[in-house]
């Protein structure tokens, strides 16, 4: 009857007339925040951002027919996120468990991020309680499954994977209240085990497909993680890291930020090891926090690379940490050293 | 007679929603909770069998439930109690115990006196349901009767 009151977050269906005012519903949610978090701190991801902005729409709708008496099953929502490593699916899901929570469809927003390893057992009958201990600590929140396709192992059938997707199936069906589970990994890998498990594939409503970064989105991304830890590119250091990521991204075991982040790393070790061998007297804060050409040109991706013979490790240029034991080279076409 | 143990233990029983909240509060405190059950309430047992390990880590108090819900099917001739255990002081203290389950039928206990030199009495408690073996202490398997004492 009265002019909407916009205020508490239940409180946003008129009770009079059943009418939802949908922005009051946004606004009271803190949905905002999170998206204007996202388009922040997130460079590039275009597709993905559109993606999760149409999601948070359809959450809302479904939020205010709730209300209005239009809907009553918990919609399903779990999730894949399928990418190149270092695309920020990890990121991301932290954002989307905090949105889910905000927007009221799971409890308590945490998020509990596995493997197969945490799921999977050595030997029989360790598998259940084990998955069942993580769904455990899930529960009201979101359970984040990386490289989720080793949970399935086609040329094992007795592998104990299949005892610990059976589980979670029947939880992502009848628990869709208590707990969303998102998957993700490689997108030719990802494809191969829905694939495999028709199941997963009907239980997931929404698929999201991230992007590889382009080189001047991951400048700009070396240029955020430089400024939150107080250092900055000279000149010189930012062309040299351009040519760097060009290089780079041809090389095998490119994972787009994660190498950035590996190479920075590397660089600030090299810039501490200049300075201390140059012995030139006392420093002031700038030349403290400035990473130089020559820290940035040192690295061995410059001089061939990573790939094949090049491999040894340096003391400048440490074996590459991003790179897991087991894996095997990116659906990148121009990985051949 | 209708054993008070713990927490809330002069209050109806808690439903599962009661319990749910109560669980909450606890894992909202960064406490774990865990399920321990026993045949044997006497006041001075405190060493109950623990159902799984305490429950560390958890957010939600759903996956509690499940737990409750299994020790429940498992047990659910024999008294069930919550503990929640407080870390914070760096050394694991129980803040809250409340029991979740009790037979249906609890023969209760008999005070016992026994004399000794010089007049002087020495008194036990003692559980009925004690005087028969583990599985049999709350009338399920051995057909008799579980006669009525107390209550």
């Amino acid at each position: 009857m009265g002019p909407e009151t916009v205020g508490g977050g239940a409180g946003a269906a008129d009770a009079a007339d059943g009418a939802v005012d949908l922005r009051a519903l946004y606004d009271a949610s803190g949905a905002r925040e999170i998206l204007e978090q996202l388009d922040r701190e997130l460079v590039g991801l275009v597709p993905v951002k559109r993606r999760i902005r149409e999601i948070s729409s359809l959450l809302l709708v479904e939020r205010a027919r709730r209300e209005v008496g239009l809907s009553h099953e918990a919609p399903t929502l779990h999730m894949s996120f399928t990418g190149n490593p270092g695309t920020g699916k990890t990121t991301v899901a932290h954002r989307m468990a905090d949105l889910l929570h905000r927007l009221g469809y799971i409890r308590r927003g945490q998020l509990v991020s596995v493997t197969r390893d945490d799921l999977v057992g050595q030997y029989i009958g360790h598998t259940a309680p084990k998955t069942k201990e993580i769904l455990k600590k899930a529960m009201g929140g979101v359970l984040f499954i990386d490289e989720a396709y080793y949970l399935y192992r086609s040329e094992n059938e007795r592998d104990y994977g299949q005892e610990s997707i059976e589980i979670l199936l029947q939880v992502m069906e009848n628990q869709r209240e208590d707990l969303v589970v998102i998957l993700a990994g490689y997108a030719d890998r990802m494809d191969h085990f829905f694939s495999a498990n028709p199941g997963f594939r009907s239980r997931i409503a929404h698929h999201i497909e991230f992007p590889d970064y382009r080189d001047e989105e991951l400048i700009s991304i070396a240029r955020t993680m430089l400024e939150r830890q107080n250092y900055r590119l000279s000149e010189a250091a930012e062309d040299a890291l351009q040519e760097y990521v060009a290089l780079r991204r041809a090389q095998p075991h490119f994972a787009n930020a994660r190498s950035i982040r590996n190479a920075l790393d590397r660089a600030r070790l090299r810039q501490a090891n200049r300075l201390f061998q140059a012995d030139a007297g006392p420093l002031n804060a700038a030349e403290l926090s400035t990473l130089d050409e020559a820290d940035i040109r040192a690295s061995r991706v410059f001089s061939g690379g990573l790939g094949g013979a090049g491999r040894e490790a340096t003391a400048a240029a440490p074996a590459d940490p991003e790179a897991p034991p087991d894996s095997e080279a990116p659906p990148d076409p121009g990985a051949g050293s | 007679m209708r054993l008070t143990q713990g927490t809330f233990s002069f209050l109806p029983d808690l439903t599962d929603e009661q319990i749910s909240a109560q669980v909450q509060y606890c894992l909202d405190r960064a406490w774990a909770v865990s399920i321990e059950h026993t045949s044997d309430p006497h006041p001075r047992n405190t060493y109950w069998e623990m159902w799984g390990q305490p429950m560390f880590d958890l957010v939600d108090a759903v996956g509690f439930m499940e737990s409750l819900a299994e020790c429940r099917e498992a047990h659910g001739d024999r008294y069930i109690r919550v503990l929640a255990f407080d870390a914070s002081p760096g050394w694991e203290s129980v803040r809250l115990s409340f029991l979740v389950n009790r037979p249906e039928h609890e023969p209760g206990f008999r005070l016992e006196r026994r004399e000794m030199s010089g007049r002087i009495i020495r008194y036990t408690t003692h559980s009925y349901a004690t005087d028969r073996p583990v599985d049999e202490r709350y009338g399920r398997t051995n057909g008799a009767e579980p006669e009525a004492h107390g209550s």
